[in-house]
């Protein structure tokens, strides 16, 4: 009787390990989504405020700017329809130029600028992020119409 | 005239291979030993040829022959020769040649060292070995052809991608292909047992030096490419959860599991149709992450081409060889019978634990990894899931994995005492727990929840692994330990010694991106960066920016790093080569970025603290996988046969029946 009683307990508390463990994991896969938005979706307001989120585009050929001797810079990017500012304080990837394609990690200000703080830039010149190539088409679509 | 010498062998592969595939299992079903015996040749055939056509790339490379238009992509007169070798696997063809060879280099292998065993059986094995080959090699001929000729070609090539020009390229990708190509040889034992229907402990002793060899190619391979990213690419990170990385640690997690449930089904002859289970799907995994990284879906350094029909190509693959399998194994699991039971304290529950959790963390990076995919694929709004997800789900199961190693390895199979196993290790627990509250202070002066939850179960395994031996040192009496034994403990040590690594480095790494002039002093973590100069170098194919800063600690000279600013030409790419002053409590590692006006330049400068025992970590792990795997009891199956007693497990279980099974 007693081992069995002792069975129990241990099977109930492996459920209950094992409830949590699920619950924690879906908390931690939920709050670490990163949904992709356009610039045009960043104008148009549809991105939730408070919320990191990944931001692509092509940068603006001459948009780059930087706060002379510092590592605070900027610069602004498309998707060939609106454009959006972002602001940087790290060190770029080395693939990172003017008129190509990149992706940011980070947050929208009040003053609707991205504050960045990771940028991933492609990897060679025939590679664009499939939801950047996508987002581009799109534009250029509407730009037909 | 050479690479169509290089394409009749590769066409020659495929026929041999898809005769190792089909004849020997139609032999083994109708009984026919002339068929059943053709698996051998045909397998030596096969090595014979992918390996010259492996050759004439190879030649292809050195001489500069860019009519070809792999070479022309990927390589460069101007490059050096030894990255023009290892820039056959630069590119998408040369590495599927590469995995084709390292395919053909196991089943050569397997072929020769299972002449002891029934012929029924072997050829099974081959035949499923075959299949796979004939797939990829089939692959590698009708949708990616390295010897593809270019016309009207060009004098010269567009270079190696200069990520790749670098020695830890050298090593990476074979040895990782090995781990990942050798989880073919499980799988094929586990459908050839699927195949017959019937599992014994013979088939667990011939599956588990295969397994435990592809894990360790594996561990090696993963280490070494979190080497070459952290120094290369990585800006101080040794793991940044990309899909690519998942693609090869998802089936790490998968073989590792399967290592310890073979453990138990040639022990005790149970988990029978578990083992096979995971066996199946540690192969589904490998190929679940070619797939991912040669189809495109995913972009990284990896994935070389995005040409449709390749994924698909590959998805067809992988549903034909895992689907059947799984099929097969829906069929057939329930004809494989347990040979007993255990009880809930026993080493059989902690190897049971050991499986269930790490099959938990698989599941959850998994599906990290994918869910970007599907979500893609079902025109939703695109989504990335970030680091922290991975990090949590990763430890959630493998923390409590870690304190249950410790007890794990020092439980008796079948039945113990658990007050009795408790009263064993309390001292070891309580001394590890004492030592992570006390020593960041002591090297670091602060401390933290998660540091010490980590650094206690790094400790605790740690030790724990060395209890048996230092037991043995101590008491004459005590059992002596096997090879396959101290296998086990070091690769356990070695496990305590990542989690120590991986921990302190997380917990206490410094990181700073400053704007520095030459002339500007700064200190980082105790140390003073001193920017002395920067000047302009020409290499062999590319010209550079170099600093030059000297590192001091405690106006002591610690050394002087030069990291450098390349611009490739003819690729137009702009590459940071770090400069890392290393030695094995730390490294202080520095990138120069671009001049950001001012005469000022970005430098990133890493303090990482205990990061080499990261690496260092890992090859303990895979040295004592080495142990285990050249054990004298897969040596020598004849004296086994004889009756010598293997002497594994940590103490005698009571009632263990004698270690030869079935036939």
């Amino acid at each position: 009787m007693k081992s069995r009683h002792q069975r129990m307990i241990f099977i109930g508390g492996v459920a209950v390990a094992m409830l949590a463990a699920a619950a924690l994991a879906y908390k931690a896969f939920s709050s670490n989504l990163l949904y992709y938005y356009s610039p045009t979706q960043v104008r148009a307001g549809e991105v939730p405020a408070d919320r990191r989120f990944r931001l692509g585009g092509l940068v603006v050929e001459g948009s780059f700017e930087r706060v002379t001797g510092t590592l605070t810079s900027r610069f602004r990017v498309t998707d060939l329809e609106s454009e959006v500012e972002v602001e940087y304080h790290k060190v770029y990837p080395d693939l990172f130029q003017e008129g190509q394609g990149m992706v940011a990690h980070g947050t929208l200000a009040d003053d609707g600028r991205f504050i960045a703080d990771t940028i991933l830039a492609k990897h060679d010149e025939n590679y664009m992020a499939p939801e950047l190539a996508e987002s581009l088409a799109e534009a250029e679509a509407r730009a037909a119409e | 005239m050479i690479p169509e010498l290089g394409q009749f062998a590769l066409v020659l592969a495929v026929c041999l291979s898809l005769c190792q595939a089909a004849l020997p299992l139609a032999g083994s079903f109708t009984g026919r030993n002339d068929l059943m015996q053709l698996a051998r040749p045909a397998a030596a055939g096969q090595f014979v040829f992918v390996g010259l056509a492996f050759a004439v790339l190879a030649y292809l490379f050195l001489t500069d022959d860019f009519s070809v238009e792999f070479v022309f992509l990927n390589s460069n007169s101007d490059l050096p020769s030894a990255y023009k070798f290892t820039a056959v696997w630069g590119g998408h063809e040369g590495s599927l040649l590469l995995w084709s060879l390292m395919l053909a280099g196991w089943t050569l292998a397997v072929a020769f060292a299972s002449r002891s065993q029934p012929l029924e059986f072997s050829s099974r094995v081959l035949g499923v070995l075959g299949i796979v080959s004939s797939g990829i090699l089939l692959f590698t001929l009708l949708t990616s052809n390295p010897f593809q000729r270019l016309l009207p070609y060009f004098p010269e090539g567009r270079d190696l991608n200069p990520l790749l020009q670098d020695p830890g390229m050298v090593v990476h990708p074979p040895m990782l292909y090995l781990g990942y190509v050798g989880m073919s040889v499980p799988f094929a034992f586990a459908v050839a047992a699927l195949l017959a229907g019937r599992l014994d402990r013979n088939w667990a002793r011939w599956t588990r030096p295969w397994t435990i060899g592809a894990w360790l190619f594996l561990t090696c391979g993963i280490a070494l490419g979190s080497w070459w990213a952290y120094y290369e690419v990585g800006w101080g990170g040794w793991w940044f959860w990309d899909p690519v990385e998942n693609a090869s640690f998802l089936p790490w997690l998968m073989a590792t599991a399967l290592v310890h449930s073979l453990a138990v089904t040639e022990r005790r002859g149970i988990f029978k149709s578990w083992t096979v289970l995971l066996a199946i799907s540690a192969f589904t995994l490998s190929l679940l992450g070619t797939f991912l990284v040669r189809s495109g879906v995913i972009q990284s350094v990896h994935s070389f081409a995005n040409d449709p029909a390749r994924g698909l190509f590959i998805l067809g693959l992988l549903l034909l060889i895992s689907g059947g399998a799984f099929v097969l194994y829906a069929l057939r699991a329930a004809s494989l019978e347990s040979e007993g039971g255990f009880h809930p304290v026993s080493r059989e529950s902690f190897l049971l634990a050991n499986n269930v959790l790490l099959v938990v963390a698989t599941a959850l990076i998994l599906l990290g990894t994918l869910y970007p995919l599907f979500v893609d694929a079902l025109n939703l709004p695109e989504v990335s899931i970030g680091e922290p997800y991975f990090n949590f789900v990763f430890l959630l199961p493998m923390l409590p994995l870690g304190v249950l190693l410790g007890f794990g390895m020092h439980a008796a199979w079948q039945k113990m005492s658990g007050r009795k196993l408790l009263r064993q290790l309390f001292w070891p627990l309580a001394v590890s727990i004492a030592l992570a509250l006390v020593l960041p202070f002591i090297f670091f002066g602060t401390n933290s929840f998660m540091t010490v939850v980590g650094l206690a179960t790094g400790i605790w395994v740690g030790f724990s692994s060395f209890l048996m031996p230092l037991g043995r040192l101590f008491n004459a009496e005590a059992v002596r330990l096997s090879r396959a034994q101290w296998g086990m403990c070091i690769a356990h040590f070695g496990v305590g010694v990542f989690i120590i690594a991986a921990t302190v480095t997380s917990g206490y790494s410094v990181e700073q991106d400053v704007a520095a002039r030459e002339g500007q002093q700064w200190q980082l973590a105790g140390y003073e960066l001193d920017f002395r100069e920067l000047r302009r170098i020409e290499g062999q194919n590319f010209t550079a920016d170099e600093a030059e800063i000297e590192v001091r600690r405690d106006g002591r000279y610690v050394a002087t790093l030069r990291p450098q600013r390349r611009d490739y030409p003819v690729r137009e790419v702009v590459m940071t080569e770090s400069a890392i002053d290393a030695n094995p409590f730390r490294d202080v590692l520095i990138a120069l970025s671009d001049s950001v006006g001012d005469g000022a330049w970005a430098v990133h400068a890493r303090y990482k603290p205990l990061i080499r025992f990261v690496w260092i970590g890992c090859v303990i792990m895979a040295l004592g996988g080495l142990l285990a795997a050249t054990d004298s009891r897969y040596r020598r199956p004849k004296e086994l046969r004889a009756g010598v007693k293997p002497t594994e497990g940590a103490k005698p279980a009571v009632g263990v029946p004698a270690e030869e099974g079935g036939r």
